[in-house]
C-alpha cells in the first residue's frame, strides 16, 4: 500500500518533536452487502474505506492523526500533526531500520467475496425469505441480508516492524416477525465466518432463515418471563456473550490499568467456580474474531485467562504491556484507520466440562434454559452486567417447559463466574460485535452448556 | 468548505443519465480529541475524514454505493459502482428521490467560529481540568476512568438530479467525564457531561460534580425487596425510554410491520396530559438541523398529542408509499448508508411541577438514576421491556438509600398509559431526544 523507503521517512517525520515510538496504520477495505426486506431486495451497497492513522507515543502520551490521503506530502503532515501532540520540545533525528515480517494465517480464504458475480449473493437473500415464510403462514415480515469485507492492512513502527493482513470477512443474517393474537414476536440468526463466499459451503441460509422463524413462532406462544433469583442453564454457544461481557471486558489490561475493573491486582486468585477455564483465542480457524495480526502488528496468539478457576492472565495491547514491562498478547485492535488501538477481545471462549449436557437440564428442578442471548452491557468497575434473553424456556421437574418471553438477566460478573456450578461437554460459539469508546470490531464468544445456580431474572410474572 | 461541497454533489447528480435519478450526499468533519490521565495527556487525536454516498433510481429499482474520499477517479467509480448496484433490486414503484417540497429550511445558527480559533492547548487544559476538578471534587472518588474533551466541525452537502440542494454546517463541543468511587469495599461509578456549540457553552464544574455525585450517592447500594411502587425517571433516563419508543414511531416499522403502533393512529395511546414532539428546528436541541438526510427542510413534528397518537416520522419512501408524505424525517448513519427514517429532536411537552415538587409528594417510590440494557432488554416491535435499574428509594416524599440490581419489565405501551407526570426541567440532551423527570405509577419492582 505504502512504499518501505515512505514509511521510514514518515516514520522519521513522526519522531522528530521527541516521540519514543511512532506508528503508521495504513488500511484498504472494501465491503458488499445486499438487504433484503418486505418481500423485495431493497438495494445493494458497496463501499470503500481507505486511510492512515498516525501515532506517536512519548511517555504515557500519545498523538495521533489521520488522513485519507496516500501521498508522502499527505502522510507526512498527519505525521506531523501525531508528533505536535505528543512533543517533548527535545526533538531529534532517528532513522528507522524496517524489517518485514509475515505472520502465520490461522487458515486460507478459498473464494475472496470479490470473485463472487453479485447476483450469486443476491439468490442467497430470496431463498432465504422463502424459507421462512414457509415455516408458517404467521411469519409476517422477513429481513434477510449479507455481508462481506476484505480488509488490507499494513503497521509499521518505529520499532522496525513492517507486516501486512488481510482479513476477509462474510456474515449473513436474518431476523423474521410472527404475528399471532398475542401480538408480535421477534427471531433473530446471524452466523458469520472469516472466510470468503465458501461460507455458504458449510451453512445454509435456509436453515439460518427457518432457525430465525422457529425462534420467532416459539416466542408467540411464550408465557410472561418470571421475576426474581433462579437456576439459569445456558445452552452451549448461547452464554458465551455472557462471558465476554461478565469477565471479558474486565481482563482487559487498559480497564485494569485505569483501575476500572473488578479483576484488578486479582491475577493468581480464585475468581471462578474451579469448573471455569477462560480463554481468548485470536487464532481459532475462520471464527469470526480472527486475524492474522492485531492492529498493532502483534501476531494473535491464544490466551489462557481463568485456569480452573483461578485467574492467570489480563488481554495487552503494546501501551499497556510495554508500562507493565511484559509481552503483548495480540489484542490490540481498532475499528478502523480512523481510531486509536486499545485492548479488545477476539475470540473468548468457555472450555467444554465432562457433563452430559442433558444431564445438566435433568438436575434442574426449577429455573430457566436460555436458548439466545441478545445484547448486554457491563459496568467493570463494579461488575454489573444485564443480558437480554431473546429465546428461553422455563425449566420444570428436569424438563424443558414452555417458552418465556423477552426478559433481561441482571448479575454481577465475580458472582456469576462462582455460581457455575455444572459445565457440558458439548460447545457452540456466537457471532457478534463488541463495541467500546465507540469503536465497533468483530468478536465471537462460545461456551458448553452450563449451569449458574442462581442469577436475577428480569421478567413480569 | 461548505461551497466545495456543494459542487462535488452537484457535479455528480449532474452525471445522471437520461432516465435515471442521482443523488449525492457528501460530508466532512474536523475532529479534535483529548484524554486526560493523572494531570497529563493521555492521548490527544486531531483527524479529518470525508465521503461521499451516492444514491441512483432507474427503471423502479435502486443501487448504492459509498467511498470515504472525494477525488474524481472516486467520484467516477462509486457513482458506477451505485449504477451497477441498481440491476440487482427489486422493482419497487414507491422508489425515487424526493422532489423540492416548498418547504423553506428553518433558519438555524448551529455553527460558532469561535471553535475555530480556539487553541489546542486550551482544549488540553479543558481535559486536565476538568480531571482534576472531578478528583478533588469528594475523597471518596478513587479514579477517574475518562476525562475527555471532544469537539466537531461537520458540514453535510446533498444534490439530486431531481432538484433538490441542500447543504448544513455545524460545530459542537463537549466534556464527558467517568467517576469511580470506592468506600468500605463498595465501588460505584458516575458520569457526568456538558455539551455546546463552542468551548464558552461548555460547564466544566457541573459535569465533574454532576459525575461524582452519581457515583458517591449510590454507594453501599443494595439489591431492593420486590415491591410495587411509582418510579420517578431522571431526565436522561426518560431521553433513553424516548429512544427507544421512536423506532415504533418510524413509518418505515409501521410498512413494515413492525411497529405495535400500526393502525392506531387517532387512538389514545397515552394519558391526557402526554405531549410528544419530534423538532429538530429547536436550536437548543443537540439533534438540530436545517435538512434532513434527503435534503429536505426539517420540521416539527407532533407525534403525540393529548395522549392522542397523531402520525408517523416519513422520508420520502414511506411517505410516498404510507400515502402521508414526508415529514422530512430521513435518517442517515453518515455517509455510508441509504436514508432511513428516525426522531432527531424528540421531547415531552413539560408540566408545570420540578422535580423537587414531584418528589415530595410520592409515598414510596424510586428515583431512577440509570437502567442497564435498555436496548438489549427492549423488543421495539413487540414493546416488551426488561431492564436493570439503580438509583434512590423514595420515603414519605424524601430521596433515601441507594439500590442497585434491581429489574423492571413492562411493556412500552402500558408504560405510556402509565405515566403519572411529566416534570418541568426540560433539558436537551445529547443524543435524539430531550430529558424531563417523568413520573410513572404502580411499577413491579423486582429484586430479592
Amino acid at each position: 500500500m505504502i512504499e518501505e523507503s515512505v514509511l521510514q521517512r514518515v516514520l522519521g517525520v513522526a519522531l522528530r518533536t521527541g516521540g519514543d515510538f511512532a506508528e503508521v496504520f495504513a488500511e484498504d477495505k472494501r465491503s458488499s452487502s445486499g438487504a433484503f426486506d418486505d418481500g423485495r431486495v431493497e438495494e445493494l451497497t458497496s463501499g470503500r474505506d481507505r486511510g492512515v492513522g498516525i501515532r506517536v507515543v512519548r511517555g504515557e502520551t500519545t498523538g495521533f492523526a489521520h488522513t485519507a490521503d496516500f501521498s508522502e506530502a499527505g502522510l507526512r503532515d498527519a505525521a506531523d500533526a501525531a508528533a505536535a501532540a505528543a512533543r517533548s520540545g527535545e526533538g531529534g533525528v532517528r532513522e528507522v531500520a524496517l524489517t518485514r515480517r509475515e505472520a502465520r494465517r490461522p487458515h486460507d480464504v478459498r473464494v475472496p467475496p470479490e470473485d463472487v458475480a453479485k447476483a450469486a449473493k443476491v439468490e442467497l437473500l430470496g431463498r432465504a425469505d422463502a424459507a421462512a415464510r414457509s415455516e408458517s403462514g404467521s411469519i409476517r415480515q422477513v429481513s434477510a441480508s449479507y455481508g462481506d469485507s476484505r480488509r488490507r492492512i499494513l503497521v509499521a513502527n518505529s520499532d522496525g516492524l513492517l507486516t501486512t493482513d488481510d482479513q476477509v470477512r462474510t456474515r449473513f443474517m436474518v431476523q423474521c416477525v410472527a404475528e399471532a393474537d398475542t401480538g408480535m414476536q421477534t427471531g433473530f440468526e446471524a452466523p458469520g465466518r472469516t472466510v470468503g463466499f465458501e461460507f455458504y459451503d458449510d451453512v445454509d441460509v435456509e436453515e439460518i432463515a427457518r432457525t430465525a422463524a422457529r425462534r420467532a413462532l416459539a416466542m408467540l406462544k411464550a408465557r410472561p418471563a418470571p421475576s426474581g433469583e433462579l437456576a439459569v442453564v445456558l445452552k452451549r454457544g448461547a452464554g458465551g456473550v455472557l462471558f465476554h461481557e461478565a469477565c471479558g471486558h474486565g481482563l482487559e489490561a487498559d480497564l485494569v490499568d485505569r483501575d476500572a475493573s473488578v479483576f484488578r491486582n486479582r491475577v493468581g486468585e480464585q475468581v471462578a467456580s474451579p469448573l471455569v477455564n477462560l480463554v481468548d483465542d485470536g487464532t481459532y480457524a475462520r471464527e469470526w474474531g480472527t486475524y492474522a495480526i492485531d492492529d498493532e502488528g502483534h501476531p494473535s496468539q491464544r490466551n489462557v485467562l481463568i485456569e480452573d478457576g483461578v485467574l492467570t492472565d489480563y488481554m495487552w495491547d503494546f501501551l499497556r504491556s510495554r508500562k507493565e514491562h511484559r509481552a503483548q498478547s495480540g489484542n490490540g485492535r481498532r475499528q478502523s484507520y480512523q481510531y486509536l488501538p486499545m485492548v479488545r477481545m477476539t475470540n473468548t471462549y468457555v472450555l467444554a466440562g465432562d457433563e452430559d449436557p442433558d444431564g445438566i437440564i435433568e438436575r434442574t428442578e426449577h429455573g430457566i434454559y436460555c436458548v439466545q442471548l441478545g445484547g448486554g452491557s457491563v459496568n467493570t468497575a463494579t461488575g454489573d452486567f444485564v443480558f437480554g434473553m431473546t429465546e428461553a424456556y422455563m425449566i420444570e421437574n428436569g424438563e424443558i417447559a414452555e417458552p418465556v418471553r423477552a426478559a433481561n438477566l441482571i448479575g454481577n460478573g465475580p458472582e456469576v463466574l462462582k455460581a457455575i456450578d455444572a459445565v457440558g461437554n458439548d460447545f457452540d460459539t456466537w457471532t457478534g460485535t463488541c463495541g467500546k469508546d465507540g469503536q465497533a470490531v468483530p468478536v465471537s464468544s462460545g461456551q458448553p452448556t452450563l449451569r449458574v445456580a442462581r442469577m436475577t431474572v428480569g421478567g413480569t410474572a | 468548505m461548505t461551497a466545495e461541497l456543494s459542487d462535488i454533489v452537484q457535479r455528480v447528480a449532474g452525471w445522471a443519465r437520461d432516465g435515471e435519478q442521482v443523488e449525492a450526499y457528501a460530508s466532512r468533519v474536523r475532529e479534535v480529541d483529548v484524554r486526560a490521565r493523572e494531570g497529563d495527556i493521555e492521548s490527544l487525536s486531531s483527524a479529518e475524514s470525508q465521503g461521499i454516498g451516492v444514491r441512483v433510481v432507474s427503471d423502479g429499482r435502486q443501487g448504492f454505493a459509498y467511498a470515504a474520499a472525494l477525488d474524481d477517479a472516486v467520484l467516477e467509480e462509486t457513482l458506477a459502482e451505485a449504477r451497477d448496484n441498481t440491476a440487482f433490486g427489486s422493482v419497487d414503484e414507491w422508489y425515487g428521490l424526493p422532489e423540492p417540497d416548498g418547504v423553506a429550511p428553518p433558519e438555524l445558527d448551529l455553527f460558532r467560529e469561535e471553535l475555530l480559533s480556539f487553541p489546542t492547548d486550551k482544549k488540553v487544559e479543558l481535559a486536565i481540568e476538568l480531571e482534576r476538578v472531578a478528583r478533588a471534587a469528594d475523597s471518596r472518588i478513587r479514579a477517574i476512568d475518562t476525562a475527555e474533551y471532544g469537539d466537531a466541525i461537520s458540514e453535510l452537502a446533498i444534490a439530486s438530479s431531481t432538484g433538490v440542494a441542500a447543504s448544513a454546517r455545524r460545530t459542537v463541543c463537549s466534556l464527558v467525564v467517568d467517576a469511580i468511587a470506592g468506600s468500605d469495599g463498595d465501588t460505584q461509578t458516575g458520569y457526568g457531561y456538558s455539551v455546546g456549540r463552542s468551548p464558552g457553552e461548555l460547564d466544566l464544574v457541573d459535569a465533574a460534580e454532576d459525575a461524582v455525585r452519581r457515583a458517591t450517592r449510590l454507594l453501599g447500594a443494595r439489591k431492593p425487596p420486590s415491591q410495587r411502587l411509582t418510579v420517578v425517571l431522571e431526565p436522561r433516563v426518560t431521553a433513553s425510554f424516548l429512544g427507544v419508543l421512536s423506532s415504533a414511531l418510524s413509518g418505515e416499522a409501521v410498512l413494515k410491520g413492525r411497529s405495535f403502533f400500526e393502525d392506531r393512529v387517532g387512538e389514545q395511546v397515552a394519558v391526557s396530559g402526554l405531549t410528544l414532539v419530534d423538532d429538530p428546528t429547536v436550536a437548543d436541541a443537540y439533534g438540530a438541523t436545517t435538512t434532513d438526510a434527503e435534503g429536505l427542510a426539517t420540521r416539527r413534528n407532533v407525534l403525540i398529542q393529548g395522549g392522542r397518537l397523531e402520525r408517523f416520522l416519513q422520508n420520502t419512501y414511506t411517505g410516498r408509499r404510507s400515502g402521508a408524505g414526508s415529514t422530512g424525517s430521513a435518517m442517515r448513519g453518515g455517509f455510508k448508508g441509504t436514508p432511513g427514517v428516525g426522531a432527531r429532536a424528540l421531547m415531552l411537552v413539560p408540566g408545570d411541577r420540578g422535580p423537587d415538587e414531584l418528589l415530595a409528594g410520592i409515598e414510596r417510590g424510586l428515583l431512577v438514576q440509570s437502567v442497564q440494557g435498555l436496548h438489549s432488554g427492549t423488543n421495539p416491535v413487540s414493546g416488551d421491556f426488561s431492564v436493570g435499574v439503580e438509583g434512590l428509594m423514595v420515603h414519605g416524599g424524601v430521596v433515601g438509600e441507594p439500590v442497585r440490581e434491581a429489574t423492571t419489565a413492562s411493556t412500552l405501551q402500558r408504560m405510556l398509559l402509565d405515566v403519572v407526570a411529566v416534570g418541568s426541567d426540560l433539558e436537551w440532551l445529547p443524543g435524539g431526544a430531550a430529558g424531563v423527570t417523568l413520573v410513572i405509577g404502580d411499577v413491579t419492582l423486582s429484586g430479592s
